[in-house]
């Protein structure tokens, strides 16, 4: 199997805090990755700045063995839900459409083949019933279906999802953890920053363990262990060790 | 004599409409994409920094369309400048660079010899219109049309999610200039029937009445152009048939609009909130 992404000595600064210091470290090709980690351990700057979307001050990311500027549409990115605008003017079809743009090009319109396309990614996301709704009148379950659904519409290779899981009801987790699932079959790598521990044993064949630098990245089993865990959240842990199914070192 | 035959009849008013009609376009289409960017200060900020540029040209004795699309975009710059390399905030710094520009325009137009100019320039007189300020107007509208036409994904995709814009590699900044440029050249045509200080209505108020009416953008577009265009006529009838300022016949008109379909909008107006909010308490009780 191949590296997928490999990072090397990746350090970023933002607004003068040290967010991320020295992190390396490489993903195989069909992995499904959870990037786990206190708050402000610098998730979500990881996959910002593996994208190329912050400014990092040292370090190399190498995307199925290219930099990143080569290798942009190959990879489809699902945002935080709290940073998109729910009461813009736009339709659910039409929302899904967006990732049909990178592959377009300047001055091409999505035509009905496009459309077609979208609509197909809908119902793989089992909400076509929904593609003439404002995408504010959705639930935020539906919301990020219908995200997962435009990232799917890009065909991409590489999937960041940053946050999915949060204000999503059980069914749609389970709907987009399924397709997740689905994707690594086809041989798809994905990388999730997950919010919370719990689940992350079920979800994940690996795991990335950040906190401003990378504490353990590995098997889940390997990575769920009490000393590894405190050493990220620093924390006493036992009443963890039942619910989440932490291993006693 | 009516407002009818009296456009038939003069040629001046012809032109007055005809440049109307064409201001309330372009004024909703680029309207649209200022409020839903959040960016209904900067429209304010760009209208106001083109004085310098009018100023100047008539002291050189170009056009004026070619000054003030210079100050305005050089505003535009300055702004996202100090915003990304000071602890500043976006607003701040458009709070600052506008009024400098704006102060600048002045002190300029002072040197000029007439004193009316500044007031046409600042309020507007649409019925003043020359034959070469109307064919600017039209000149910069098909340049608007075509702009938004051609590049309407680009902007679409930026406003409502940039960081998936610049994750597949589209240059959110030059779509960001692009809009710029386009609203400095808008905000020109504008000068003629609304003047400087009411163009950001004419921006603004048609856009956020058709925002409150639909859940598409490309509606949204078309009926916040029509709202424009209602406004511009009306507010031109007002403004000859009892001798008004047009910049003010038309941003009253376009704000009377605005208030209807904010209460009566049937599914984002004021009415309809209340009368699901009462249906809504009555079923808890």
């Amino acid at each position: 199997m191949s590296n997928a992404l490999s990072v090397k000595n990746l350090n970023v600064s933002y607004l003068g805090n040290v967010a991320l210091t020295n992190v390396s470290f490489q993903v195989d090709e069909g992995a499904l990755v959870g990037i786990i980690g206190p708050n402000g351990a610098g998730k979500s700057t990881l996959i910002k700045a593996m994208m190329g979307l912050i400014p990092s001050e040292t370090g190399k990311v190498e995307i199925l063995g290219k930099p990143i500027r080569k290798i942009r549409k190959k990879i489809a990115y699902v945002p935080q839900r709290n940073d998109i605008d729910w009461d813009f003017p736009i339709h659910v079809i039409d929302a899904v459409m967006i990732g049909t743009y990178p592959h377009l090009g300047l001055f091409k319109r999505p035509k009905k083949q496009e459309r077609e396309w979208a609509y197909q990614c809908l119902e793989r996301v089992g909400m076509q019933d929904y593609s003439k709704r404002q995408i504010g009148e959705l639930s935020g379950g539906q919301q990020q279906r219908v995200f997962l659904a435009r990232a799917l519409a890009q065909n991409a290779d590489i999937f960041f999802l940053d946050e999915p899981f949060v204000g999503v009801d059980v069914s749609s987790e389970n709907t987009i953890m399924q397709i997740l699932k689905e994707l690594q079959k086809e041989g798809k790598t994905t990388l999730v920053v997950h919010h919370d521990l719990s689940k992350a044993n079920v979800y994940f064949d690996e795991l990335i363990l950040l906190n401003k630098e990378l504490i353990a990245k590995g098997e889940v089993t390997d990575v769920l262990e009490v000393n590894t865990i405190q050493k990220a959240y620093g924390n006493p842990l036992a009443f963890m060790k039942n619910e989440i199914g932490v291993k006693q070192a | 004599m009516n407002f009818i035959e009296a456009i038939i009849h003069y040629e001046f008013l012809q032109k007055a409409l005809i440049t109307s009609v064409m201001v309330g376009i372009i004024c909703g289409v680029i309207g649209c994409f200022i409020i839903l960017r959040g960016m209904a200060l900067m429209g304010d900020a760009i209208s106001h920094a083109v004085l310098p540029g009018v100023a100047l040209s008539y002291m050189l004795g170009i056009n004026f369309f070619f000054g003030a699309v210079i100050t305005g975009v050089l505003t535009a710059i300055g702004i996202g400048f100090v915003s990304q390399n000071s602890r500043l905030k976006n607003d701040t710094a458009i709070g600052i660079l506008f009024t400098f520009a704006f102060a600048a325009g002045i002190i300029l137009i002072t040197f000029m010899k007439s004193s009316t100019d500044l007031y046409h320039i600042l309020f507007g007189n649409v019925l003043a219109v020359r034959p070469s300020d109307m064919w600017i107007t039209l000149i910069i509208g098909i340049l608007v049309i075509a702009g938004v036409y051609f590049f309407y994904k680009e902007l679409l995709v930026t406003s409502f999610d940039p960081t998936m814009a610049s994750a597949y590699g589209l240059s959110t900044k030059l779509v960001h200039y692009l809009l710029m440029t386009m609203l400095t050249m808008v905000t020109v045509a504008s000068l003629q029937t609304v003047g400087i200080v009411l163009v950001v209505a004419m921006l603004i108020t048609p856009a956020a009445t058709a925002y409150l009416l639909t859940d598409r953008l490309w509606v949204m577009i078309y009926l916040a152009s029509g709202f424009g265009v209602v406004a511009s006529v009306i507010g031109l009838y007002f403004s000859f048939m009892y001798n008004l300022s047009s910049g003010a016949t038309i941003v009253l008109v376009s704000t009377l609009l605005f208030i209807a379909v904010f209460l009566f909008s049937p599914r984002h107006g004021f009415i309809r909130k209340v009368i699901k909010s009462r249906k809504r308490a009555s079923l808890a009780n």
